[in-house]
């Protein structure tokens, strides 16, 4: 891909995280420092292209500490970030829908 | 077969709307969840479509790995306390830096084109930095290590000769192989990248060492924005723009929350970091005054709460460290049962991360429209019967707005004092974090009670059954 349309996509994402985020109350920053968090552990998907591509037993082996580092980040991210969010429950006359995470 | 490039660059759009909209949903508490689920969808699609884009060997042993970094990650998550979320949350984000220093570093030998050469060198750097700097966090959070300033002589001079190494060879990874077989370094940028990685594994232990406790939720999310851009960069080596666009947006929105933290704290994200090289960031007078305070009991206490009509809470680090937050809910639901309003008036640096004492707050059924933001709730004080200050000193001390030589002048704070009467639970007359007196203790309206918070919590709760 060229450069320039790489420049794009940085620029309008910045502009983006920007104003998504400052519309993010205080109550909330905690999850959205572990939901964004979460978010940049998707760099799996450079680990996995890595080590799918090693060509010798070192890239591979280091590669794959990248994936497992990288999964821990993603999958730990958005765990924890749930967890904390089932937490903010409003008043009770709303009882809180089950929902069929499994 | 695989995926054709533009289905897949279809799929990973997909996936980066959902990222966005994971943060979009964090605009409400009520939404919020759903937004994060989103997310995680997001996510997983990405990682679906990568396997059945990219032509892989290894396929079993990879996803083996992440199977044991996902047996690892989730009960973690699912067991860690909520006073401790500002370790995992430093911890996660360490790890994710270093996979984009490693990612960077595997991918060196792929890269031809000066823009891949440049991101290489900034995402080995700012992925380690993150790295270690996040560990370095995680071991002050954890108590495993002092969680004061810790400064050597000539750190700073280190810490610039480290950049200056740094630097150097970031230029080697990134000038052109025929320029360095010209200067006799030819294949000398495995070496460079090496040792890039090195130097920002340093760098990253040097530059947090200095940062006293009381910093660190804003360290936490400028390393966060420092992973968020390490992946981003980590986007353009691999040309892949689902991570150009996931780092960007966590790098953005990590810059953000890093400098609201730092103006709700009255700091400069600089001064924060740097500030214990010039000595005196976070100094300040341990003296006690022995001017009079009003000390009370438990039962007086339970009193003037029992008979007011609103209260507004305000809860600091102190609430946090003795566990106490159950105890305190309790609390509030029982005066609520009086038919007193109680309201939660949180300062944005209250507990060890942005907005900390929300999550255990939230943990302790306290439901969120009873949690007010700093400026929702400052004009309810001149109205409010009773404020009830537990473990908290320098985000209501008044110092902040009246004496400009003071080192919190200027820092946003809680407007207690507009409240008829004003109750600090306290464990001792020792100033808060910032060593700065706080004038309002000595006040005429204020009520002191010495203790453990939970402890002493516990006695006004029963107090307040008994009235």
């Amino acid at each position: 891909m060229d450069a320039i349309t790489l420049l794009t996509f940085f620029v309008l994402s910045v502009f983006v995280g920007f104003e998504v985020v400052s519309k993010v109350s205080s109550t909330l920053h905690t999850p959205l420092m572990s939901g964004a968090n979460a978010i940049h552990g998707i760099i799996l998907v450079g680990a996995v292209i890595v080590a799918g591509q090693a060509e010798s037993t070192l890239v591979l082996v280091v590669a794959l500490v990248a994936v497992l580092m990288a999964t821990i980040n993603l999958v730990g991210g958005f765990v924890v970030t749930d967890r904390m969010l089932t937490m903010f429950g409003g008043r009770p006359k709303a009882p809180a829908r089950e929902e069929a995470a499994q | 077969m695989l995926l054709s490039p533009e289905l897949t660059a279809l799929l990973y759009l997909v996936a980066a709307v959902c990222f966005i909209l994971a943060l979009k949903g964090l605009g409400s508490p009520k939404t919020a969840r759903r937004g994060n689920l989103i997310g995680a969808f997001g996510a997983v699609l990405a990682m679906v479509v990568v396997f059945l884009s990219t032509e892989l060997d290894n396929v079993a042993l990879i996803l083996g790995v992440i199977a044991v970094g996902t047996i690892i990650a989730v009960p973690a998550s699912r067991m860690v306390k909520m006073t401790q979320m500002p370790q995992l949350v430093a911890l996660f984000n360490g790890v994710g830096g270093g996979a984009a220093a490693l990612v960077a570093l595997l991918e060196l030998q792929h890269s031809t084109t000066i823009g891949a050469f440049i991101a290489v060198a900034f995402t080995l750097l700012i992925g380690s930095i993150s790295f270690s700097g996040s560990v370095i966090t995680f071991l002050k959070l954890q108590e495993l290590m002092p969680t004061r300033p810790i400064v050597f002589p000539g750190q700073a001079l280190v810490i610039v000769l480290l950049l200056v190494v740094g630097l150097a060879s970031a230029v080697i990874i990134v000038l052109d192989d025929a320029v360095l077989v010209g200067l006799g370094l030819a294949g000398a940028k495995t070496v460079a990248a090496i040792v890039a990685l090195l130097v920002g594994l340093v760098l990253g232990v040097l530059l947090v060492l200095p940062v006293g406790g009381a910093d660190v939720p804003i360290v936490i999310s400028l390393l966060n924005a420092g992973t968020g851009l390490a992946v981003a960069a980590s986007g353009l080596v691999l040309s892949n723009t689902l991570l150009l666009v996931a780092g960007t947006l966590v790098g953005a929105s990590g810059s953000i929350l890093t400098r609201e933290m730092a103006k709700a704290m009255g700091r400069s994200v600089t001064g924060t970091l740097f500030g214990a090289f010039r000595g005196g960031s976070t100094a300040g007078s341990t003296a006690v005054s022995d001017r009079p305070v009003r000390s009370s009991s438990a039962e007086d206490v339970a009193i003037l709460l029992g008979y007011a009509q609103r209260i507004i809470v305000v809860p600091g680090y102190g609430l946090a460290v003795a566990q106490a937050q159950h105890t305190m809910a309790e609390l509030a639901t029982t005066l609520e049962a009086k038919g007193i309003e109680v309201v939660f008036g949180i300062h944005p640096v209250a507990g060890r991360m942005p907005g900390h004492l929300n999550v255990l707050l939230a943990e302790a059924n306290v439901p969120y429209e009873v949690l007010a933001e700093m400026d929702e709730v400052n004009p309810q004080f001149k109205n409010a019967d009773v404020a009830l200050v537990v473990g908290a000193n320098d985000v209501v001390n008044p110092a902040a707005k009246t004496s400009p030589g003071s080192p919190i002048y200027g820092m946003p704070i809680l407007d207690v004092a507009a409240a008829r009467q004003v109750v600090f639970l306290k464990r001792s007359m020792r100033p808060g974090f910032a060593g700065i007196e706080n004038d309002l203790l000595y006040e005429p309206q204020t009520t002191l009670l010495f203790g453990d918070a939970k402890d002493s919590l516990t006695k006004v709760l029963t107090a307040v059954k008994n009235l």
